[in-house]
């Protein structure tokens, strides 16, 4: 057991480009959820429109950097739009529907054989990032302390990435300290009585929506131009699930919980992962009950069991005000 | 109502007896090979098709054609281990001979060192000669309607369970999993891991003992996790995202257990279509659509006029007012869990029948039956049986005009476009919401 490699691989895993992925969708719901108390089950749809909207500007139509990064945007408002209108003036279960069945709309749309022109079916697309990485200021070489650390690309990626939690949580800050932000919350524990003082709640809820959803999709994004590479079935609806898991581990309607839910979520699947594999290697564990492949499951099966203990003995997570757990909004 | 659809079960499982199995031949060649057969039907029924080209390429620009002797066989060595892309050339087929499934013109196989690799091009519907839209239509509306009965066994499930507990919940896919995956197990004698192989008990056999657990596992699931979870008075809320955590858990212990592939019950494979007018179904088609409709119609039955049936409905409509009356609600939810997941894991054990088993085959339908159960009104039992035969004729008939990989958006698609226009579903109750 290398236990310098595990602590090293946990230790890059906390501020890695997944934790920078998963801490801004985490930050999106979070104004859906957390605070308006709307059930979006399809948050991964968001990060799946602004890395297609990049990736198919750029790889398949030529277009510029900032061209994709503009329609990515586009795109994460008119996805809100259209989850928004039908849904928002119906109960709570069946926004959760909807968002989970458009999600996999998106995702079944980019990965068929039909649009593989233009999406490039299950093998995504590649080759979109050159534009982003030619403005990176970090020379070539390698940043480390010890064994720690990171090449000049992802530097950059991370640099950006956690320049944009750290402006996304400044934004939800400001948001939500603001008569505007007391409205959302005051929807989330009665929107009757908020209807009753002439708010119009509707168009609350679909402001809190679009803006939830820009900012995860922002997550798209660094995945995409961190990876370098997209591909559809990234974005399936257990991305969502994870991202309600990071969210409730940190506590939802807290600023910074996203963040920190993201770092521990992926710290925790790191050691796991790290730790299963070494101890399989050196024979400690019997590959008749587990194997390296099967290590993975394991994941799952710990997200699963994670998300069932939260909600059941913790629903306000690490840092949330159990108060503020509106969990039975309709 | 358990005992009765039990035994109705039981007897109409009875009626199956056709039993036909695949023949694959072995090849006996140096170093490594892929063949195959191209033919339809079994035994005396069996028509090789020879002349039909298949090209096989692979890395290093590897590409080699054969053709069919009047076996049906073809044979073509390739140079090593890898993978390689087998591809059938379908303007060589004879006049009306397609193939079953249009996606798989071309497959990818991985070849083992030394290994001669069998792969299988499934032919079919070729007996009927150059179908018109109208009997395509008609064909596409009974696979349709085939489809359209698994889903309403889970979704009326689903919809009594949310009717009277009010639980959104996402772990029904993995009750319909759980039944494919018992009557494998027990059908196969392949039992998951760590258990010695078992006896291979006949399907009818492993389809109702599957059944029992289920309905046992559902109690369990009741008793153990959501009746303490209500007690302690857990948001609905709440109590759907434990139901997603529970999901995941369940899913991948199933994979862990059974394994990734696809498994196909031991009876019952490549059944010879039996045509009625323009249709063409294996007869486990036509038994399975049978069983579906009796079992609806009983569940049916068994709540519009047993005492249980009534109290479940009034459960459903107002359980303060219901728990007034004198109704013993968690007596009533407890039958509910049960019957909902017998019901959940027959939708599992068809499914397994029509496509095979695996261990997400619940999930990927579960979007479908929470679709069904929307459409028809959430709640509401009839209209999550009328949801899923929209559903089910939806998917299926669509694939007249859009590409077969995106059936299911059409129906996802569907599901938006009536709440727009009727959100409380088609035999749901207007509830005026702000």
């Amino acid at each position: 057991m290398n236990w310098e490699q595990i602590i090293v691989n946990a230790l890059e895993a906390s501020v890695g480009l997944q934790a920078v992925v998963f801490a801004l969708a985490a930050i999106g719901l979070n104004v859906h959820f957390g605070y308006t108390g709307l059930l979006n089950f399809g948050q991964s749809a968001f990060l799946a429109v602004a890395a297609y909207g990049l990736a198919v500007m750029v790889s398949t139509f030529g277009l510029s950097f900032w061209v994709g990064i503009l329609v990515g945007l586009v795109g994460a408002v008119i996805l809100a739009l259209l989850l928004g209108v039908p849904t928002l003036r119906l109960r709570a279960d069946y926004l959760a529907i909807v968002t989970i069945a458009a999600a996999e709309i998106v995702r079944l749309i980019a990965r068929s054989v039909t649009f593989a022109d233009t999406f490039g079916g299950s093998d995504g697309r590649q080759a979109f990032a050159g534009g982003f990485y030619d403005l990176n200021p970090y020379p070539e070489g390698s940043y480390n302390i010890g064994s720690f650390g990171f090449g000049e690309r992802a530097m950059w990626i991370l640099t950006v990435g956690w320049t944009l939690v750290a402006l996304s949580c400044l934004i939800v800050f400001l948001l939500m300290r603001s008569p505007w932000g007391r409205v959302l919350k005051a929807i989330r524990e009665d929107e009757d009585a908020v209807r009753s003082l002439g708010k119009n709640v509707y168009s609350y809820k679909m402001q809190s929506l679009i803006i939830g959803g820009v900012l995860g999709s922002l997550g798209g994004f660094v995945y995409a131009l961190g990876q370098a590479s997209i591909q559809p079935d990234i974005f399936g609806t257990e991305t969502t699930f994870y991202v309600y898991t990071v969210l409730i581990l940190g506590g939802a309607a807290r600023v910074a919980s996203p963040v920190v839910g993201a770092m521990i979520f992926w710290v925790v699947l790191s050691l796991t992962d790290n730790i299963l594999n070494q101890a399989i290697d050196a024979g400690y564990i019997s590959t008749s009950i587990i194997t390296n492949s099967q290590v993975g499951q394991v994941r799952f099966m710990l997200v699963g069991l994670a998300l069932m203990l939260l909600m059941i003995f913790r629903p306000q997570g690490i840092f949330g005000d159990r108060k503020e757990i509106a969990l039975d909004a309709r | 109502m358990r005992n009765k659809v039990a035994i109705l079960l039981a007897t109409l499982f009875a009626a199956i007896v056709c039993v036909l199995g695949l023949g694959t031949g072995t090849a006996q060649a140096d170093g490594e090979t892929i063949f195959g057969f191209l033919f339809e039907g079994t035994g005396p029924d069996r028509v090789n098709y020879d002349g039909v080209d298949v090209t096989v390429s692979g890395p290093s620009g590897f590409e080699e054609t054969a053709t069919s002797d009047a076996d049906g066989r073809w044979d073509i060595p390739v140079p090593g281990e890898g993978t390689y892309t087998v591809a059938l050339d379908q303007e060589t087929l004879p006049e009306g001979v397609t193939l079953r499934n249009q996606d798989l013109e071309s497959l990818d196989v991985v070849v083992a060192f030394g290994q001669n690799k069998p792969v299988l091009f499934p032919l079919g519907e070729g007996t009927r000669n150059v179908a018109s839209r109208w009997d395509e239509a008609a064909q596409l509306t009974a696979e349709g309607l085939r489809f359209g009965l698994i889903i309403a066994l889970a979704a009326v499930g689903l919809s009594l369970i949310f009717g009277t507990t009010g639980l959104t919940n996402f772990a029904h896919g993995e009750l319909v999993t759980l039944g494919g995956l018992l009557t494998y197990w027990l059908n196969s004698g392949n039992l998951p891991r760590f258990l010695p192989d078992g006896p291979q008990i006949p399907f009818i056999a492993a389809a109702a003992i599957a059944l029992v657990l289920c309905g046992l596992l559902g109690w369990a699931n009741d008793a153990g996790l959501w009746a303490p979870l209500r007690r302690r008075g857990t948001g609905l809320i709440a109590a759907m995202i434990v139901s997603i955590g529970l999901s995941i858990l369940v899913r991948y212990i199933y994979l862990y257990l059974f394994g990734g592939t696809n498994q196909s019950y031991r009876s019952y494979q490549g059944q010879v279509g039996l045509d009625v007018g323009p249709i063409t179904l294996a007869s486990k088609d036509y038994i399975s659509m049978g069983i579906a409709i009796v079992v609806l119609m009983a569940t049916a039955y068994a709540l519009l006029r047993t005492r249980l049936g009534k109290a479940t409905r009034a459960v459903a409509d107002n359980p303060a007012l219901a728990a007034a009356s004198g109704i013993d609600v968690d007596h009533v939810i407890k039958v509910v869990w049960i019957a909902g997941s017998v019901l959940a894991g027959l939708s599992g054990v068809l499914l397994g029948l029509a496509q095979g088993v695996n261990f997400q085959m619940g999930f990927q339908i579960l979007l479908l039956i929470f679709a069904a159960v929307t459409l028809g009104g959430l709640g509401t039992a009839f209209g999550a049986l009328l949801g899923s035969l929209v559903v089910g004729m939806f998917i299926s008939v669509s694939t007249l005009w859009i590409p077969i990989e995106l059936k299911n958006v059409g129906a996802l698609g569907i599901l938006i476009v009536v709440l727009l226009v009727r959100p409380q579903g088609i035999l749901g109750r207007a509830q005026r919401v702000g």
